[in-house]
């Protein structure tokens, strides 16, 4: 996973809640076996529509999305990530994420900052009078910047210090190896295993 | 000390606790699907890593599998399951393919075999396996990363959860099942409003409920966005697992027993919140919009979205009234129906399909319906077909399939049209979750059928003048 300290870059106002994971990656893109090559899956039932966001040249380069409450919910796909990644979005702003989204970014190296609603409101005021304008995300700061607008960010401390040094989570836990054998004495031998009996 | 049944298990798994680092909890139990495996074996395979725990791991085929007789035909589909053939292959693990006796729905296939048990953890690529808290194991839906994670160490690091206590009093009037509570719940606690929560249903109406019906409420946990959904273990689930295949057996079942027993919130143990619904006041609830938030009783109308105190509530019922083609006055009862979808890892099971059958026999599907049964795994099917359920469902006229994820998400050959309108017993009514352009309205499997004969949202109650059925089914 790449490091992430800070990152500016083209901010996409996607005026919607409750952005669900089938919205941001619908099923029938999911078949490919390869973590690349889903940015065409990205919002694909949206982006039929003229008037989506990102169909607007304007937004091109965009990189960080700011969206409405609840981003994320449903399905535990992880091709949701890899489909904004692939596209090249960084940072997802929104006031509230869904808890598995949220852990599924965090591993993946793309930043979910949680800002609270009133300033997701402010920048998106800010990117309809500045089309194309770029946000400054800040992860050392804990902060998102958008012209004069600056709003600090919620992220818990362990998923920053992974992001910011670019760690790989099995690679920490096998330290531990020891542990987990030790735990593994210790289990009842009721416990099923799925190899048959 | 004492503690909520979510926390003692989270207890019992800690492997490593740190300051300032999540958690490190032991995994009972890990089950695999085609969809969000490939790229988890890739990492193994990279770093040169094998699955630590083959026998605590158990593969499946579902999400791609068509449900009419014969191969794969769709190549991008074949190659995603022939994908994890190898790499079970590869790697050692066990798999029930299509066509084998095991094989089903992830959700269906574990509890059937007796491996979800009380005080487990599981977890799986796949955000209904909130299914399995129904037996009062901590079941985590999961991404790709978090799977290779598992399958390298068989831990997961996990920030702790806060803890929800839903509590269902009263009881259910006929007619009125699971499905209507969990709907009624995430309505009344919104699609966000589980977020980092586990949810403990609790209340003599849950305690009621079968252990089948059980798994219908914690399997809809993540529609209200909780990371897991939780029942303590009674009776009920003690004689559900009796003598499965994978169930302990001798000395270990009564010394398995005697742990379950002690899983329950101690008395004077607190939730971080709590919730109280009567089961008394429900009756039959189905969707109108595009999140499983967005239900109604079936008696109600379309809402008006002007109705909406809030902003973004008002925003949301605007976007899904004109994907769902809705006008806001509608009476639910006279939505037409296109589709009925009767399966998933929400309603597939064999308690399902008895209580859609008994509100079909003697009635036809209307002649603008055509209504899919889609058994939850292919025991539930042999199951169904030594009930002679499946001479019922064809005798009026509604297509008998094989098991798989099926309609529930438009990755197989099931799918809706654009503009196609489905009464469905699966989980998620998102714009176009079982197709392209397709409306889902979500029901119970009593709601499905009744639907079917009638050709717009009904219950069987509105069959009475249509002569012969009588509905009953195990709440």
């Amino acid at each position: 996973m790449d490091k992430f300290e800070t990152h500016t870059g083209v901010g996409v106002p996607l005026r919607r809640s409750n952005v669900d994971t089938d919205q941001i990656i619908p099923a029938e893109y999911l078949k490919r076996v390869t973590r690349t090559g889903f940015e065409d899956g990205l919002f694909a039932a949206w982006r039929k529509d003229e008037s989506f966001v990102l169909n607007n040249p304007v937004y091109a380069a965009g990189s960080v999305l700011v969206a409405g409450p609840d981003f994320g919910t449903g399905s535990s796909r992880e091709h949701a990530v890899w489909a904004l990644m692939n596209y090249g979005f960084r940072v997802v702003v929104s006031s509230r994420f869904a808890d598995i989204f949220r852990g599924n970014s965090g591993k993946a190296g793309l930043l979910t900052a949680i800002v609270s609603q009133d300033n997701v409101e402010l920048i998106w005021k800010f990117l309809d009078n500045n089309p194309g304008a770029e946000i400054t995300v800040d992860l050392l700061a804990r902060t998102v910047q958008a012209g004069e607008i600056v709003a600090p960010f919620d992220i818990d401390d362990y998923t920053r210090w992974r992001l910011l040094e670019g760690l790989d989570d099995i690679g920490l836990t096998l330290r531990h190896e020891e542990e987990v054998t030790e735990f593994e004495k210790t289990r009842p031998s009721h416990k099923p295993v799925t190899t048959l009996t | 000390m004492s503690g909520t049944l979510a926390e003692k298990v989270w207890d019992a798994h800690v492997v490593r606790r740190a300051e300032g680092e999540p958690d490190l909890l032991y995994i009972d139990l890990h089950l695999l699907h085609e969809v969000t495996s490939p790229q988890a074996f890739d990492g193994l395979r990279l770093a040169g890593r094998p699955v630590r725990r083959p026998d605590l791991t158990l593969a499946t085929e579902d999400h791609n599998v068509p449900t009419t007789p014969g191969p794969i035909t769709d190549p991008v589909s074949k190659i995603q399951v022939d994908t994890l053939r190898r790499n079970c292959e590869e790697f050692g693990l066990r798999l029930y393919p299509m066509g084998d006796v095991d094989q089903g729905i992830v959700h269906v296939v574990g509890p059937q075999l007796g491996l979800t048990q009380p005080g487990m953890t599981v977890v799986c690529g796949d955000s209904h396996t909130s299914t399995h808290g129904a037996f009062g194991a901590l079941a985590l839906g999961i991404g790709t990363s978090e799977v290779e994670h598992v399958l390298a160490t068989q831990t997961l690091s996990l920030r702790p959860f806060r803890t929800l206590a839903v509590n269902v009093v009263g009881h259910l009037h006929e007619g009125v099942t699971a499905k209507d509570i969990v709907l009624a719940v995430i309505a009344k606690i919104g699609t966000g409003g589980g977020q980092g929560y586990v949810i403990e249903y609790r209340g003599e109406a849950i305690e009621a409920l079968s252990m089948e019906a059980r798994m219908t409420v914690c399997n809809m946990s993540i529609e209200a966005g909780a990371r897991a959904g939780m029942i303590a273990p009674d009776q009920t689930t003690f004689d559900y697992l009796k003598g499965r295949q994978h169930a302990p057996q001798g000395a270990d079942w009564d010394a398995a027993v005697a742990e379950w027993t002690a899983l329950r919130t101690d008395d004077d143990a607190e939730f971080d919140e709590q919730v109280e619904l009567d089961a008394s006041d429900l009756t039959p609830f189905v969707t109108w919009g595009t999140n499983p938030g967005q239900g109604l009783p079936l008696a109600d109308s379309v809402p008006d979205p002007e109705s909406f105190a809030d902003e973004s509530d008002r925003m949301s019922a605007a976007n899904a009234l004109a994907y769902m083609d809705l006008e806001p006055g509608t009476r639910l009862r006279d939505i037409s129906i296109d589709t009925v979808f009767v399966g998933s890892c929400t309603n597939g099971r064999i308690e399902d399909l008895r209580a859609a059958a008994a509100v079909v026999k003697g009635h036809q599907v209307a002649e603008s319906v055509r209504m899919l049964v889609v058994p939850g795994s292919a025991r539930v099917r042999l199951q169904a077909e030594a009930e002679g359920l499946d001479a019922v469902f064809i005798a009026a006229g509604a297509e008998w399939r094989l098991p798989g994820c099926s309609m529930c998400l438009g990755m197989n050959p099931d799918t809706l049209s654009p503009g196609e309108r489905s009464a469905s017993t699966s989980n998620r009514n998102f714009e176009g979750r079982q197709g392209k352009g397709g409306r889902t309205h979500l029901v119970s499997p009593l709601v499905a059928a009744a639907t079917a004969i009638r050709g717009t949202l009904s219950s069987p109650a509105d069959l009475a003048g249509l002569g012969t059925s009588s509905a009953t089914q195990e709440a």
